[in-house]
C-alpha cells in the first residue's frame, strides 16, 4: 500500500523503457524508432498490445515537420482493430496524466503511455521559436537557448549562482550520466563556448532523438506485473503567465504550487528528477522544491541521478524520461519516495510535478 | 564466403514548411500594434494599477477583462538581458546583439527584443536604452527595430490613451518557413529505391502475414516490424473510387477524373491512383487496372485497363 493515498484509485508506473538517445536516427522512421521501446516495455510486464486498457502518447508535429504525425507511430502499438487512445502534443509526462486520469475514473486499469521526439530533421531551435505567443514573440524569432539565457543571467544578476555553479550541475550531471547506457552525453564534458551568453555548451541540453515509454497499472493489477510498483501518490501540473516580461524569472511558483498539490512536502524525498534543460533551470526548480545544493530537510536526495535532460533531452520524451527514471529507481529498490518534474515552453513554463512511493521494505 | 550486403543507403531530401498565418487581434492588441505603428507604445493598466507593456486582454492573476489602456515612454530599462553571437536567421539584427527584456518608463512589466550594442561589456542589467522604430511600420512587434542605448531618465508616466486610432490594424500575418532534412527511414527508403526501378515493394507481417505497400515498416494489427520485402503488382483491381469534378490548383489533369482505391495483386491492402485511358463513367469496382510510366516519372503516372474480365468481388472485398 502507498503510505500515502489520496485519489479514488491506487495507481502505479510499472515499467519504464526508452531508447539509447542519438544525435541522429537517419535510418529510421519514427515508428522504427518507437516500436523497440513499446516491446520492451510490454515485455517487461508479460502484456500484449492488445491487454492495455489505455493508450496516450506525446509528441509534436512541429518537429516532425508534418501535420497528425501522431498517426504514423500509432502502427507501432497494433492500433487496430481500434483501441482506445489518445495523443497529447506535449511532452509525454502529460499524457501519462492524461492516463492517469483515465485509470482514477475506472475506465481502464493499465495504460500504454509513450512519448518520442526527432529533433534532427529540422533546426531545433528556430523550431520552438513556433510555439510562442505569436503576435509578440514569434516574430521575433526568440530561440529556446536566447530565453533560457534571459532566465540565467535574471539568476546571476539576483545572486543566486554564478557561472562556476551552473559549471558544475552540467559537470554532475554528464558524471552521472556515466552509469546511464541510453544517455547521449556523458563523461567530462568541457564547458564550453557560449551559446547565447551566459549560459555555455555545457549548460545546455544536447539536441537529439529519442523514446520512452512506461506503463501504468491499478491496485492489484499493478502488484501482479511488478514485484515493486512505484505508486503514483500525487501528480499536478501548473501554468505560468504566458508573457516573460510578467513573471519572474528566478522563481517557479507553478513548480511550487504543483508541488504542494502533488504531496512533495508532506514528507521527505530521496530521489529528484528533474526536466531542466538548462542548467540554470536546476536552480530555480531546487528552490520551489525546497531541495538545497545536497539535501532536503537533513536528508540527502539525489538529484538526477541518470544524468538528466543535460545529458539526453530528447523533446516531448524528457520529462516522460524523469518520469520513468524516478519509478524505475524505485523498481529496483534504490529510492522509497521520489519527486519527478517535466516542464514544457520556455523558461519553465508549464511544470508538472509526481511524486512516487514504493512499499515500505 | 561473401560478406552480408550492406544496407542501401537511407535516402534523405530537403522539406520546407511555409505557412502565412493569418490572425486576428482583440480591441488591446489592436489598439497595441497601430500605436507601434504610429510611433507610440501603449499598455494596460489593471485596477489595482499595475500597467503591463506588452499588454494583455485579461488580467493573468485575476482573469478580470483589461481595457484601461496608457502610453508610456519609449525609454526604460533592462531588467535582464543574453548576448547573442550569432544571430539566426529571421532575428532582429544580422549583427551580433543582446536579447533584452525592458520595462519601459511608466510600465511595470518587460517587453522582450533586441538591442543594438557594440559588445557584451556595453551591457548590464539596469541599462537605459530607448525604442529605435523601424523605417517602414505595418503594425506589428518588428515596428520596434530594436533598442539603443539611452542615457536620459525617465518619467515613469502612463498617461491615459483611448486607443482610437484611424485605421486600425485588425490582424497580422505570422509568415513562418522551417527548413527540415527528411529521411523516411528504412521500410520507405527501401519502397522509394524500388519505385526506382518501376517495382512496387511492400513488407509483410511476420505475425499475420498481410502485406502492406507502401510499407511504413510496422504492422498495426500486430504492432511489430514488418521486415519481408514482397514485390507486389504490378497489376492490381479497383476496389472504389470516386469522381473528381473541381479542377485543384497547379494541377494538369482536365477533370471529370477518377480517383481510385487500387488493391494491386499481392498486397494485403489498397493504394490510391488516377485511373486513365478509359471514360470516366465506365470505371467501376473490381476494374482490373495497371501501372502507366511516364519518362522520368518516379511514381506511376496512373493506372489504366489491362484489358482483362473484372475481378469476382470476393477476390477483393476484404481490401475495401
Ligand atoms: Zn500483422
Amino acid at each position: 500500500m502507498p503510505r500515502t493515498s489520496r485519489h479514488a484509485r491506487d495507481v502505479a508506473v510499472v515499467a519504464f523503457a526508452q531508447s539509447d538517445h542519438l544525435r541522429r536516427t537517419d535510418e529510421l522512421s519514427e515508428v522504427e524508432m518507437v516500436m523497440p521501446v513499446l516491446h520492451q516495455v510490454l515485455a517487461q510486464t508479460g502484456l500484449k498490445a492488445g491487454e492495455i486498457g489505455f493508450t496516450c502518447s506525446g509528441s509534436s508535429d512541429y518537429l516532425a515537420g508534418r501535420a497528425f504525425s501522431f498517426t504514423m507511430t500509432l502502427d507501432g502499438v497494433g492500433a487496430w482493430p481500434p483501441i482506445s487512445e489518445s495523443h497529447v502534443e506535449m511532452d509525454g509526462a502529460w499524457a501519462l496524466y492524461e492516463a492517469w486520469v483515465k485509470i482514477q475514473t475506472g475506465e481502464a486499469d493499465t495504460a500504454l503511455v509513450y512519448s518520442y521526439g526527432k529533433s534532427s530533421p529540422g533546426p531545433v531551435r528556430d523550431v520552438l521559436t513556433r510555439q510562442l505567443d505569436p503576435y509578440y514573440l514569434a516574430p521575433l524569432w526568440p530561440d529556446s537557448v536566447a530565453l533560457a539565457a534571459l532566465q540565467a543571467q535574471a539568476l546571476i544578476d539576483a545572486g543566486e549562482t554564478d557561472e562556476a555553479a551552473l559549471a558544475a550541475i552540467g559537470a554532475r550531471s554528464r558524471a552521472c550520466a556515466e552509469s546511464n547506457p541510453h544517455a547521449q552525453l556523458s563523461g567530462a564534458v568541457p564547458q564550453g563556448d557560449y551559446q547565447v551568453r551566459p549560459l555555455r555548451t555545457g549548460d545546455c541540453p544536447p539536441i537529439g532523438d529519442g523514446a520512452a515509454a512506461v506503463i501504468l497499472a491499478a491496485g492489484d493489477t499493478a502488484r501482479r506485473l511488478c514485484a515493486r510498483p512505484a505508486w503514483i501518490t500525487g501528480i499536478d501540473h501548473r501554468i505560468e503567465a504566458h508573457s516573460l516580461g510578467l513573471r519572474d524569472l528566478t522563481d517557479s511558483p507553478s513548480t511550487r504550487l504543483a508541488a504542494e498539490r502533488a504531496g512533495v512536502f508532506d514528507a521527505p524525498v530521496d530521489t529528484a528528477e528533474l526536466h531542466a534543460p538548462f542548467s540554470s533551470q536546476e536552480v530555480v526548480l531546487r528552490k520551489a522544491l525546497g531541495i538545497g545544493a545536497g539535501d532536503v530537510e537533513g536528508q540527502a536526495v539525489a538529484v538526477n541521478p541518470s544524468g538528466g535532460p543535460l545529458a539526453a533531452n530528447p523533446i516531448m520524451a524528457a520529462g516522460l524520461i524523469r518520469i520513468g527514471e524516478a519509478a524505475a529507481r524505485i523498481h529496483r529498490g534504490q529510492s522509497d519516495r521520489a519527486v519527478a518534474h517535466a516542464t514544457s515552453g520556455p523558461c519553465l513554463q508549464q511544470n508538472l510535478v509526481a511524486v512516487l512511493e514504493g512499499d515500505p521494505a | 564466403m561473401t560478406a552480408p550486403a550492406s544496407p542501401p543507403e537511407v535516402l534523405r531530401a530537403p522539406l520546407v514548411v511555409e505557412f502565412p498565418f493569418t490572425r486576428s487581434l482583440g480591441p488591446v492588441q489592436s489598439a497595441f500594434l497601430t500605436g507601434l505603428r504610429e510611433g507610440l507604445v501603449l499598455g494596460i493598466k489593471t485596477s489595482d494599477g499595475t500597467v503591463m507593456v506588452p499588454p494583455v486582454e485579461y488580467d493573468p492573476r485575476t482573469a478580470e477583462e483589461l481595457r484601461e489602456l496608457v502610453e508610456v515612454a519609449p525609454t526604460g530599462t533592462v531588467t535582464t538581458w543574453a548576448w547573442n553571437d550569432r544571430p539566426r536567421p529571421n532575428q532582429p539584427l544580422d549583427t551580433p546583439f543582446a536579447w533584452v527584456l525592458v520595462r519601459l518608463d511608466g510600465a511595470d512589466t518587460a517587453l522582450l527584443h533586441a538591442l543594438d550594442a557594440p559588445g557584451p561589456e556595453a551591457v548590464r542589467t539596469g541599462m537605459r536604452v530607448r525604442v529605435r522604430w523601424a523605417a517602414e511600420r505595418s503594425g506589428a512587434i518588428t515596428d520596434i527595430a530594436c533598442f539603443e542605448p539611452h542615457d536620459g531618465t525617465g518619467t515613469g508616466r502612463a498617461e491615459p490613451h483611448d486607443g482610437v486610432f484611424a485605421e486600425p490594424v485588425t490582424g497580422i500575418v505570422a509568415q513562418a518557413r522551417l527548413d527540415y532534412t527528411y529521411s523516411p527511414g528504412r521500410a520507405q527508403t527501401a519502397y522509394i529505391n524500388g519505385l526506382s526501378e518501376r517495382k512496387t515493394i511492400g513488407e509483410r507481417c511476420p505475425s499475420c502475414h498481410k502485406v502492406y505497400v507502401p510499407p511504413r515498416g510496422a504492422c498495426p494489427t500486430c504492432g511489430v516490424a514488418t521486415t519481408d520485402q514482397v514485390e507486389v503488382g504490378p497489376a492490381g483491381t479497383v476496389t472504389t473510387y470516386c469522381i473528381v469534378n473541381i479542377k485543384a490548383r497547379n494541377l494538369d489533369i482536365e477533370v471529370p477524373y477518377v480517383y481510385a482505391h487500387i488493391a494491386l495483386d499481392g498486397a494485403g491492402l489498397a493504394l490510391h491512383g488516377r485511373i486513365g485511358g478509359i471514360p470516366y463513367d465506365q470505371v467501376r469496382m473490381g476494374l482490373r487496372v495497371e501501372p502507366v510510366w511516364t519518362e522520368g516519372g518516379r511514381f506511376p503516372d496512373h493506372y489504366r485497363p489491362t484489358g482483362e474480365p473484372d475481378a469476382d468481388y470476393d477476390a477483393y472485398k476484404e481490401l475495401i
